[in-house]
């Protein structure tokens, strides 16, 4: 659906010419909900706003459901555009129009008639969840229900694609969650292929299917959400992983328990899919002769199963110990001793 | 009572030039709203980053802008004195005031309406872009909709302006009040005439200001 080859973005400004994006690779398929995740300045941005010809790469080619977006202008550009609809960060709805008005900007510009656009538009308005704010203008609404107007305008038009532009980076954690359920339903409905950029993994975990990793321009890891939360490779993405895994109170929490457990090894376990349903820690107790000490967890959905983390202490004799691990390790579940009191 | 107070008004002569007073003015705010408008829309879209770039362009109208924006209204109308006469073939009445009034307020307005359309959200022209609308699409739909408050409130400022102007112009003949302030009021020392023609105006210009906020406040909904 989406084919990006070799695709280089360069700025030149007073102070030279800056790489927004270097040499980026990317097929998306039909229907898949594709996240691209980075910091402020990875590049993110520019990658996404050239998938609907609003950035002209300086080098390379993007086709978007069979238009090379990189080189259609003038009338054939803005017929593609009404099949690769955005999203917004700050929602960019037009304050002088009503939540009705807004949604039919874009059948306006395509032309359908006035019977037929009022039908669309009430359709979008039951999709999207805002019946009775029909007649609101933008500055009446929260946040969500902006986003919702926003997201009701971009499916006006039937798009094949849907860019989602920071689209959740404004709300708060509980709008965000009922925008992202609402992409996931319309994904699934509609079979539209959704591709959006953010810096928070939360919404990576919650929505994508697949993830790529920006920084410096560059896409530095890529893969099904699952595997790359399973396997990081990159220090970046273990970094983002546990903006989700890891609550931020994590590591005092453990400094503070190896202060008060001298003795014994402190184990991070990380659960995938089956096994975070198996009796792990049961059978370790029943097994071996061990102490075991549960000291934080948590487990997090993404699209294509479950994935958990769990701290634990553990302590006993070292050859019990080594052997305890070992049991872990072939659980199919990941080990990593995080220190030896 | 008004004869004991204003014994040397004449008040069909009064209304006569609150009439032409406001003929002046209406017809130059209409016709300086058009081009105002045009100008204004110019100077936006071929600044640098806009939809038609062209320093070259937005150059020349920005001094040209600036250039008649600079000139003291009383001088543009001598200035332009072989222009009115060489469009209308005279000098007097009202309508030889109004290539003065209209060249001398829509550089000023263009600058109000540049102003205006720069305070519009660049993301909700990039959300039109995005659509895949055209450039005149997005002038009628996004740009003037979205910048309409604005627009409204200087029009507004430069109808006030405008009457202003008409007085000045009075004075070299084209009628209404300022005219009728200078030869009768002035030159004659009929200071009821004089103060009796600025009343007028005051109440001219404050229904301007009334109904320009109210529109204003009226279409502003964010």
């Amino acid at each position: 659906m989406i084919s990006i080859k070799d695709v280089k973005k360069i700025y030149s400004s007073r102070q030279g010419k800056v790489t927004a994006v270097d040499n980026v690779n990317l097929e998306i398929t039909e229907g898949e909900i594709f996240g691209v995740i980075g910091y402020s300045g990875a590049g993110k941005s520019t990658l996404i706003r050239m998938l609907n010809g609003l950035e002209i790469p300086t080098e390379g080619s993007v086709v978007v459901a069979k238009n090379e977006v990189s080189k259609i202008k003038g009338s054939s550009l803005r017929k593609a555009r009404q099949e690769i609809s955005m999203i917004f960060q700050h929602f960019n709805l037009l304050w002088s129009r009503t939540v009705r008005e807004n949604i039919a900007f874009p059948l306006e510009i395509a032309g359908v008639p006035k019977g037929q656009r009022m039908k669309r538009v009430d359709e979008l308005i039951r999709l999207v969840g805002l019946e009775g704010r029909e007649d609101a203008y933008p500055s009446q609404l929260s946040g969500g229900q902006k986003q919702r107007v926003g997201i009701a305008r971009a499916l006006a038009n039937n798009p094949k694609v849907l860019l989602c532009d920071e689209a959740t980076s404004a709300l708060d954690p509980q709008t965000t969650d009922s925008i992202l359920e609402l992409l996931v339903d319309i994904n699934k409905r509609l079979g539209l292929t959704i591709v959006l950029i953010t810096h928070e993994m939360h919404v990576i975990r919650k929505i994508c299917h697949r993830v790529a990793v920006m920084e410096g321009g560059k896409v530095v890891e890529l893969g099904p959400v699952l595997d790359v939360f399973k396997h990081p490779k990159e220090e970046i993405t273990k970094r983002f992983v546990q903006q989700v895994t890891e609550p931020e109170e994590t590591k005092e929490t453990i400094e503070h328990l190896l202060e008060l457990y001298p003795h014994g090894t402190v184990v991070q376990l990380g659960f995938v899919g089956e096994a975070a349903e198996q009796p792990l820690i049961t059978n370790l107790i029943r097994h071996y002769n061990v102490t075991v000490n549960i000291l934080q967890g948590k487990i997090s959905q993404t699209q294509n199963g479950s994935y958990g983390t769990l701290f634990i202490h553990l302590d006993g004799e070292s050859e019990e110990l080594s052997k305890a691990i070992s049991y872990i390790e072939s659980q199919q579940v990941g080990v990593e001793v995080i220190s030896n009191a | 009572m008004l004869e004991t107070l204003l014994p040397n008004v004449n008040w069909e002569k009064m209304i006569e030039a609150t009439n032409e007073t406001l003929y002046m003015t209406a017809i130059s705010v209409v016709i300086t709203f058009i081009l105002g408008l045009i100008l204004g829309l110019l100077l936006f879209l071929t600044a640098k980053g806009n939809i038609w770039e062209n320093i070259v362009v937005n150059k020349v109208i920005g001094s040209v802008v600036n250039v008649f924006r600079s000139i003291p209204f009383i001088i543009l109308i001598v200035l332009l004195i072989p222009f009115t006469r060489a469009i209308l073939g005279t000098m007097i009445g009202e309508n030889a005031a109004l290539p003065a009034l209209i060249i001398g307020a829509a550089p000023f307005y263009a600058r109000m309406v540049e102003i205006g359309l720069r305070e519009i959200d660049k993301g909700v022209i990039e959300a039109a872009k995005s659509m895949g609308a055209k450039t005149s699409t997005i002038i009628v739909k996004v740009l003037i909709p979205e910048s309409m408050p604005a627009l409204v409130s200087g029009i507004t400022v430069t109808a006030i302006a405008l009457v202003s102007y008409t007085a000045m112009a009075g004075v070299i003949g084209a009628g209404g009040l300022g005219n009728l302030a200078f030869l009768e009021g002035f030159q004659r020392s009929r200071n009821d005439v004089t103060f009796m023609a600025t009343i007028i105006i005051l109440i001219i210009v404050f229904i301007i200001q009334f109904i320009g906020d109210s529109i204003t406040s009226k279409l502003d909904k964010r």
